[in-house]
């Protein structure tokens, strides 16, 4: 299965999220420019962290206007599985294929250390390897992860079980303590209605290799590979 | 040309104005054959100034060892080079960003940093990690500097705020780990902070890059950020005034930093060098475009000619004299092949950067300033950038300071309270963890950061496609170097070679950031020469030449000089990555051994009990984080060093993570060995369930006073620990090494932090009251108001 990253100008963690697919993963992957409107027949895109643009006006603010993303646009419509990682997530926010975003932390400070996530959700694509309510370390780097929505927004969240990961403590209760920067109830990744898009504060490629500390973060990546093979033997 | 420079006719005094001494300025006509005009005089002048010609360091300087085995690249390159292995180098170097930092904190960190950046990715290699050896004053009371008040404290906290923030900003947009350093606390640094940035990069060994123009015709091309009025004498530390317009603001000149600009410079350079049409490359930081012309003609023994109207400007109306001298950020200037232009063009063109072919490389040795056209400076590039002045600046020894057993610490009256004082010195911003610090770094980005901050000794990264990983430390005692600037600085390549061994690497290669006062003052200079001296003796004994790095003069304010603080950075190389040691300590029962590379350890032997050693003891202790924090005294010497002991103990250190038979190294140094075994027992934590940390029982038998025995600080020592069945493997290795290893202890289950000494508790408390107290202390300090 093949995936595609795509690299804005200021993406850091492009290089890293390429290296957990191919190296990690052992799939085929390829880096697309931001200025291309072809995805190369890539199976799933990764949207990486980093400061796109600089993150200038806001955070992936500019970016929603890359040529490539009225491609990852199209390709999120057509059902394409599409994961947004830290900025990739607050990209996807301002592009409008996930609802709600991003404030500054609570602590308004940039804030890098593994936290620990729970799955909400094992039915999506992005979480399907995973068992319900597992535990996963997985580091956190951002100044802006403070989820927010309106309520009307946040009920219907949670009326379709789109929140997918939720900050907990080391031992999986919900707490304040647990939570890096105040996102309302405790939001760390959320997914579309259709369950294609996915976005995520915390880093899941830096915890792919117990060397690192974690390879709790492989469980995301496992699914979407198991997602694209099962959904092309059903329609082989 | 109508510029307010063009007018201005340089006189002895303009040149005075400049910072150029009237034998200065004759050897400027001399060279010239004529009078300069005044880009040309500001051109010399920032050449031959202190940060950029060395010229009262050169003479200091060359006692240095610069050569090695593995050394690719020494000084005087954009960053120095060794040898890692598997065909592939590593640049690095560390430099100084002190004075822009106290005026605008945030801004003078963050440009520190990216122009460290720009020197390493300048050579083709790509940014892996950053180190920052930050130095600030007290950011509490101190009880050794009293007469500190509470303003000063506020205003040292914002700092500290303000150049964290800058730090964090430039590294984690950038998208490099800042993953190590230090950060200490003295009064002297009140009003002087010490930022000392260190990047480290790796390359292929035949994909590096220099900068020597070569190639008669080749075009010289300008890329990166446009050319503003910011910075202009930044690096020569001069006012202006008297050459711009009386109506015109005067401008800071402190640069300002775009990491997002930087990064797309990264990415642009390292693809245009795989063009194979890039010649020769240098970025443009101190002294900007002047000092990249210069230096690159000069090193390639060439001429460069160069059109300013073809530099892309950010403000109109910009003299020759300001263009060439100003200092805006992430702006580089490269060489290419003739007629492969666009090429390169097209690369930043691709990355939204400026590139524009400002001139070219040009034979007769001269550099060649045109705008518009028309000649605004003519100077021959070698005399420039090689013939500045030199001196041999007076040295004077400071009288001995007379100093008696009144001055130093009395052991024995705080013996009962040693619980409590420990308590104090984990809490103290010197000891306690800097976790609120490194927590505002991206330390893991690039997913090769084997070791955070606080889990080793050093900060360790791997190298992917390789077995390998290297590590990287930092350190520098002022408060050492003041009492004794040769061993002082022997302390700093000591401890942080020491530091790199822990984490089971072998130490290669230093780098270096002389950071001092006005070397006009002989007794600085005394101090700088000492400093040399000492780390020219520990270089050369633990095989680590010193490859790069810069020299900060003029650290003082109001006539008061910082401590002399030397920082050195050293590499090492972990030839497999899987034997990296960290610091925490594993499992209960697992046995805590003292490694002394000292074959009779000072502290542990009753022979040294004597009256005359007693003294001696006092006196070295004088000068411990323990006499500081708790005694309020900052007196005597630092401990003796022995070199062939620290490195003993070094390769012991290697040997033992070679063999895989140890479960966690720790060096001893601030705080002694109490803050060392405590520290292992912290770094237990993150691997273990919530409250379940790890403890300790130390028994120790030695007839020395207690403070002596757990919180001497003196070097060639580390704590491991080991499991039962590898005991008499590490033994053995230990023995071979000529290290003494005494069992001193084991890792225990209860939680609970304990030392003997001779039998009775000396102290005593869970590791969670500890934990809690060294873990916020620094963020509570900052908090207070």
């Amino acid at each position: 299965m093949k995936f595609g990253v795509v690299v804005f100008p200021g993406s850091n963690c492009d290089h890293d999220a390429f290296y957990a697919i191919s190296n990690v993963l052992h799939q085929p992957v390829e880096f697309i420019w931001h200025q291309s409107e072809d995805l190369a027949n890539c199976d799933a895109v990764i949207l990486p962290g980093g400061f796109a643009h600089g993150d200038y006006l806001r955070t992936g603010a500019l970016a929603r206007f890359s040529p490539v993303m009225k491609s990852v646009k199209n390709f999120a419509k057509s059902g394409g599985l599409v994961l947004g990682i830290c900025n990739g997530f607050q990209i996807l926010l301002e592009a409008g294929l996930l609802p709600g975003a991003v404030m500054r932390n609570i602590g308004l400070r940039y804030i890098c250390r593994h936290v620990h996530i729970r799955v909400e959700n094992t039915a999506t694509p992005f979480t399907q390897a995973a068992t319900p309510g597992q535990i996963l370390k997985i580091p956190i780097a951002h100044n802006d992860g403070n989820y927010t929505a309106a309520p009307q927004a946040l009920v219907e969240l949670q009326k379709n079980q789109q929140i997918v990961f939720r900050y907990t403590s080391a031992d999986g209760k919900d707490d304040v303590a647990g939570n890096p920067n105040g996102s309302m109830e405790n939001i760390a990744g959320i997914c579309n209605r259709e369950r294609n898009v996915t976005g995520l504060m915390p880093h899941p490629e830096r915890a792919v290799e117990f060397v690192l500390d974690s390879a709790d973060g492989l469980v995301i990546f496992r699914s979407m590979l198991e997602s694209l093979v099962s959904s092309t033997k059903a329609s082989a | 040309m109508a510029t307010a420079s063009a007018e201005i006719k340089v006189t002895a005094e303009i040149a005075a104005e400049h910072g150029l001494s009237a034998p200065e300025y004759a050897h400027v006509q001399q060279i010239l054959g004529r009078d300069p005009n005044i880009t040309e005089l500001g051109i010399f002048s920032v050449m031959w100034s202190e940060h950029c010609s060395y010229k009262s360091s050169k003479v200091h300087l060359k006692r240095l060892p610069v050569r090695g085995k593995l050394v690719v690249q020494g000084p005087g390159e954009n960053a120095g080079v060794v040898d890692i292995g598997d065909g592939l180098v590593a640049a690095f170097k560390i430099e100084s960003h002190n004075h822009p930092s106290f005026v605008e904190p945030f801004q003078g960190a963050t440009t520190g940093v990216g122009g460290i950046l720009r020197d390493i990715f300048t050579m083709g290699a790509r940014p892996i990690a950053v180190l920052d050896s930050l130095r600030f004053g007290p950011i509490t009371a101190d009880k050794s500097a009293p007469g500190i008040s509470p303003e000063i404290i506020a205003k040292n906290r914002r700092i500290l705020d303000g150049v964290i923030r800058g730090v964090a900003n430039y590294g984690n947009s950038f998208g490099v780990p800042t993953i190590g350093g230090e950060v200490c606390f003295e009064a002297c640094y009140s009003q002087n902070p010490l930022v000392n940035a260190l990047a480290l990069g790796i390359a292929k060994k035949e994909d590096l890059f220099f900068a020597k123009a070569r190639g008669i015709g080749n075009p010289v091309i300008y890329v990166g950020a446009k050319t503003g009025r910011d910075g202009i004498h930044g690096a020569s530390l001069l006012a202006s005034a008297e050459f711009t317009e009386e109506s015109q603001q005067k401008r800071p000149n402190v640069q300002v930093g775009d990491p997002f600009v930087e990064k797309l410079l990264l990415e642009a350079c390292l693809e245009a060098m795989t063009t194979g049409a890039v010649v020769a490359i240098q970025d443009m930081g101190a002294a900007g475009l002047t000092c990249s012309t210069t230096e690159m003609a000069s090193r390639g023994g060439t001429g460069i000619e160069i059109d300013l109207a073809r530099v892309p400007q950010r403000e109109t109306g910009m003299t020759p004299y300001e263009i060439m001298l100003s200092e805006s950020q992430e702006r580089m200037l490269l060489v290419a092949e003739k007629g492969r232009e666009p090429e390169v063009l097209q690369v930043f063109k691709k990355w939204g950067l400026d590139a524009v072919v400002v001139g070219e490389v040009a034979d007769g040795g001269l550099l060649r300033v045109k705008d518009h056209g028309v000649v605004v400076a003519e100077i021959p590039a070698h005399p420039l950038a090689e013939e500045g002045p030199v001196y041999q600046r007076p040295i004077a020894n400071p009288p001995a300071k007379k100093e008696s057993a009144a001055d130093w610490f009395v052991f024995g009256p705080e013996k009962k309270n040693l619980t409590e004082n420990f308590k104090r010195l984990l809490a103290s911003p010197a000891i306690s963890s800097k976790r609120w610090i490194t927590e505002q770094y991206d330390t893991m980005v690039r997913t090769n950061t084997l070791a955070v901050p606080g889990a080793a000794d050093a900060a360790v990264v791997r190298i992917k496609g390789t077995k390998r990983a290297l590590a990287l430390a930092t350190d520098g005692n002022g408060r050492w170097c003041q009492l004794s600037p040769r061993l002082g600085a022997m302390h700093a390549v000591a401890e942080a070679a020491r530091n790199v061994a822990c984490s089971g690497a072998k130490p290669i290669a230093a780098t270096n950031c002389l950071n001092f006062g006005s070397p006009e003052k002989p007794e600085v200079m005394w101090q700088f020469s000492e400093a040399i001296d000492g780390l020219a003796a520990a270089c050369n004994e633990l095989e680590t030449p010193i490859t790069g790095g810069n020299v900060s003069f003029y650290n003082e304010t109001l006539g008061s000089s910082i401590y002399p603080t030397p920082v050195i950075g050293i590499l090492g190389v972990i030839e497999d990555a899987t034997n990296v040691l960290k610091m925490a300590f594993r499992e209960d029962g697992h046995v805590v051994v003292l490694l002394d590379g000292l074959s009779v350890p000072s502290d542990s032997s009753a022979a040294n009990s004597s009256n005359g050693s007693d003294s001696h003891r006092a006196r070295q202790f004088s000068s411990s984080e323990y006499s500081k924090t708790i005694g309020g005294i900052v007196a005597g010497q630092p401990p003796a060093i022995d070199l062939a002991a620290e490195k003993r103990l070094q390769q012991c250190m290697v040997a033992l993570a070679e063999s895989r038979s140890i479960q966690s190294a720790h060096d001893i140094s601030d705080g002694g060995l109490a803050v060392t075994l405590a520290e292992s027992c912290f770094a237990s934590a993150p691997a273990r369930k919530p409250g379940d940390t790890l403890g300790a029982l130390l028994k120790i038998e030695v007839n020395t006073p207690a403070e002596s025995a757990v919180f001497g600080e003196c070097g060639a020592r580390a704590v491991i620990s080991v499991s039962q069945a590898s005991l008499n493997a590490v033994l053995e290795i230990a023995k071979k090494h000529g290290v003494s290893a005494g069992q001193i202890g084991g890792v225990t289950a209860n939680g609970i932090f304990r030392i003997e000494l001779n039998g009775s508790a000396i102290i005593e408390e869970p590791v969670e009251t500890l934990r809690d107290i060294w873990v916020h202390s620094l963020e509570r300090a900052l908090n207070e108001s």
